[in-house]
């Protein structure tokens, strides 16, 4: 399971094809990794936005964090982890989750049956995050071979998405450099958790990485639902809502 | 990767600390700004001046570092092998006398004590953000995120202070860039200085190039002792007479002085940097020196400030394709030609600038596959190099990444000849390092003068060294709590999971806002310079 973990995580995309048939298979179906994975490309988000604030941003620090972005979305649409995540980030927030990720969450909820114009979603997250290669995965998520409701959930994601980095830039703003702190120093605990998932080196014993990944669940897990494999099916649910709508 | 702690003989840290810094900084101040009016830097008038005390009475340069009033025993303790390393002094960036305002009636000494011991009251501006012997190695420069550039000049050595022998006292200070504000981008220069490098003493002065984010400067240093007295010609205060009411010719002599060191800005390169420049290197011929931003790298030539060459240039047409940036570059110790510069990928390219003027082809390039079991997220941010530094002898490349520091021979450039692990027990930790972005950190690496041992910094003011040869490393740390006069200093440990020992340091309490970026040692001498925030803390080999 460990090694599976590992391997699944790949970075660059045309030399790893083997690579990404063992993580197809395996870790990337895992609900809690593509969770955490989705909760590490919120953080690069909000980090890219925090550089485009400023107007001369270090600039090695902010080609790394969009390079990350790039995998991480380029490992979603590849492996079609955007089903999971997607509507599961636009149909309900879990409200264990981590900070960042779950004021995304919470925007998203409110937007529940809105459906923004992709159009202008796309737009504004291509102005978000200059340098990223989401228009590409954007297509490929539009491309006629994918399903309706793939199309729709993503839209919903991405609608709620850049509202709710709008709403978090807004209260950043807002707040002095002190409350920022604040609101990263409240995911610190859960990230050492998703240390030993997402880096997959921890793991190398089994056990070790089964601990990691208990640990995470218990911190990870809505305490009035249930663990994310319960969530699934109301997933499902979750789906037909937003393709009705 | 095993974590080899074998205590190794070489690098047993005796620390022996000489001096209590708590008076050093009232001494400074007298001899601080000897030379202001020269180029305009006037030193804020501190409530400091009125105060009278026996330090403040101190005149010229004495040396700063050892106290006055408590003479620390130098005896060292017995049984400690050869080549430890003893803690010489450590120097204080001097502006916490600023700090010192309004208690004139308490006793200076008490106040110094209580503000030195608490590290929380050193100001941003006193991070030291450079350090650079020089090629003698008889001075040592600091440059801080204040835009000051402090020299140290080592104690002469005398036969009945034969312990003092590796100490350095200030030399010279002096503000090397001011904040700036570009009104076109409307964005705020730092005045931080990014790299200090020397240039080969070719006179009685000395010249050093400082350079913050935009802007190269080249300082001339020079000692003057001898003024010249007699002008007739002006008044006291220099304005010109009347030459009416001058009847005779005098011709003015030179008197002796008190010693000033004076530093004087001699070329500005500036507006050549659209980004933030990285690094800053001489080139052997001694006539030009290049400066490379994240991505791009001009050369100069030292006389010449209104044009440089453009070198390097890896901006894409479009900026949105950006993957990759320049993150260190240095010229060749001995070949003009050929230089390294390393990128954010983790990769080394050598160019030869007789091939072309623009060196966009390489000619050589050094990069090493990926290990696929240690694959993920993160494994381009840490393979992204922070420092790239040639061996005195020229056949060597040193790199630092996040998490290790590699040896690459000119000669092979499909794998690194050496592997050295710094602090491999992050690796499980990286996504809290990403996200309290401590991965972005740029450690700076350094050789010995025989390119036989290296030395990087880690975290928890921790700092290491590599003995290439016997393959025995050891991890010292430069603190001051931990540092009992006299005492031996044993090696750190950090605990790599299961049980930890007394003695050792478990990775959750390692102190991440104490990091060891910057480290230089002697050119010659078993002499080593560590910053620590705003601490220089100086070493030495015990035995020489």
């Amino acid at each position: 399971m460990g090694t599976m973990f590992a391997r699944g995580l790949k970075r660059k995309s045309p030399e790893d094809g083997e690579d990404m048939e063992g993580g197809l298979a395996g870790a990337r179906a895992t609900p809690s990794y593509s969770l955490q994975r989705q909760s590490l490309l919120d953080m690069s988000l909000v980090k890219l936005q925090l550089c485009h604030m400023l107007v001369e941003p270090n600039l090695c620090r902010s080609v790394l964090i969009a390079n990350t972005v790039r995998q991480i979305q380029e490992e979603m649409s590849q492996d079609g982890t955007w089903r999971v995540v997607a509507p599961q980030a636009a149909g309900r927030a879990p409200l264990d989750r981590l900070v960042s990720t779950d004021i995304l969450c919470r925007s998203a909820r409110e937007q529940e049956g809105e459906h923004p114009a992709p159009d202008v979603g796309d737009g504004h997250m291509a102005d978000l995050v200059p340098g990223l290669a989401v228009v590409p995965s954007a297509q490929a998520l539009r491309s006629p071979q994918s399903s309706l409701w793939e199309v729709d959930s993503s839209r919903e994601n991405r609608g709620g998405f850049q509202k709710s980095l709008d709403q978090i830039f807004e209260t950043l703003e807002n707040k002095t450099s002190g409350s920022v702190e604040e609101l990263f120093a409240d995911v610190d605990s859960s990230y050492y958790d998703l240390d030993a998932v997402l880096t997959g080196v921890v793991g190398s014993t089994p056990s070790a990485h089964a601990s990691g990944l208990q640990a995470f669940a218990s911190a990870a897990a809505p305490p009035p639902s249930s663990s994310c494999r319960s969530d699934l099916g109301e997933l499902d649910h979750a789906v037909e809502i937003l393709v009705e709508t | 990767m095993e974590q080899s702690y074998v205590v190794a003989e070489k690098f047993w840290p005796l620390l022996r600390v000489l001096f209590l810094a708590q008076e050093a900084s009232i001494k400074l101040r007298k001899h601080f700004f000897p030379f202001s009016p020269l180029w305009g830097f006037e030193p804020q008038a501190s409530p400091l001046d009125s105060i009278k005390g026996p330090h403040t009475s101190t005149q010229g340069l004495g040396p700063w570092c050892s106290p006055t009033g408590s003479p620390a025993p130098l005896s060292c303790e017995t049984g400690c092998g050869e080549g430890s390393w003893i803690l010489v002094c450590r120097l204080l960036v001097p502006t916490q006398v600023s700090l010192l305002s309004m208690e004139e009636d308490i006793d200076t000494r008490k106040i110094n004590n209580s503000f030195l011991r608490d590290h929380s009251y050193a100001t941003e501006a006193d991070i030291i953000s450079t350090v650079e012997f020089n090629h003698t190695g008889e001075l040592l420069a600091t440059g801080d995120k204040g835009g000051r550039v402090v020299i140290f000049q080592r104690e002469q050595e005398s036969k009945n202070q034969v312990h003092r022998r590796g100490e350095y006292n200030v030399y010279s200070t002096f503000q090397s860039h001011e904040p700036e504000f570009d009104y076109l981008k409307s964005l705020e220069i730092e005045e931080k200085i990014n790299k200090i490098r020397w240039l080969p003493q070719q006179n009685a002065a000395y010249f050093l190039l400082s350079t913050n984010d935009k802007t190269v400067k080249l300082w001339k240093v020079s000692e003057r002792d001898k003024r010249p007295e007699g002008y007739n010609l002006k008044d006291e205060e220099g304005r010109l007479r009347d030459p009416a009411t001058i009847t005779t010719l005098r011709v003015p002599v030179l008197r002796p002085m008190d010693l000033m060191v004076e530093a004087t800005p001699r070329r500005v390169f500036a507006n050549a940097h659209t980004y933030h420049i990285n690094s800053i290197s001489v080139n052997s011929d001694y006539e030009t020196y290049m400066s490379a931003d994240d991505l791009r790298i001009n050369l100069w030539n030292f006389e010449i400030t209104n044009q440089s060459f453009n070198i390097v240039d890896i901006k894409p047409a479009n900026m949105e394709e950006l993957t990759e940036v320049i993150t260190a570059a240095e010229f060749h110790p001995h070949h003009c030609n050929s230089f390294v510069y390393s990128s954010s990928k983790g990769t080394i390219r050598l160019c030869d600038m007789r091939a072309s003027a623009l060196c966009d082809r390489h000619s050589k390039f050094f990069e090493e596959p990926e290990d696929p079991s240690n694959r993920s997220f993160f494994s381009e941010i840490i393979s992204s190099i922070s420092d790239v530094k040639f061996s005195h002898s020229g056949r060597y490349i040193m790199t630092r990444d996040y998490l290790t520091v590699k040896v690459w021979d000119l000669n092979m450039e499909n794998r690194p000849i050496e592997t050295y692990q710094v602090h491999d027990y992050l690796r499980s930790k990286l996504c809290s390092l990403y996200e309290n972005d401590c991965i972005f950190d740029k450690f700076e690496c350094v050789w010995n003068g025989s390119d036989s041992v290296i030395m990087t910094g880690s975290y928890n003011n921790f700092f290491r060294m590599f003995d290439r040869n016997t393959k025995r490393d050891v991890t010292l740390e430069a603190s001051r709590e931990n540092s009992k006069p006299r005492a031996i200093l044993k090696p750190r440990k950090v605990c790599v999971g299961g049980k930890r020992r007394k003695d050792e340091i478990s990775v959750d309490s390692l102190d991440f806002s104490k990091k060891i970026l910057h480290t230089a040692w002697h050119p010659s001498e078993n002499i080593i310079a560590v910053a620590a925030t705003n601490n220089l803390y100086i070493f030495q080999d015990k035995v020489n």
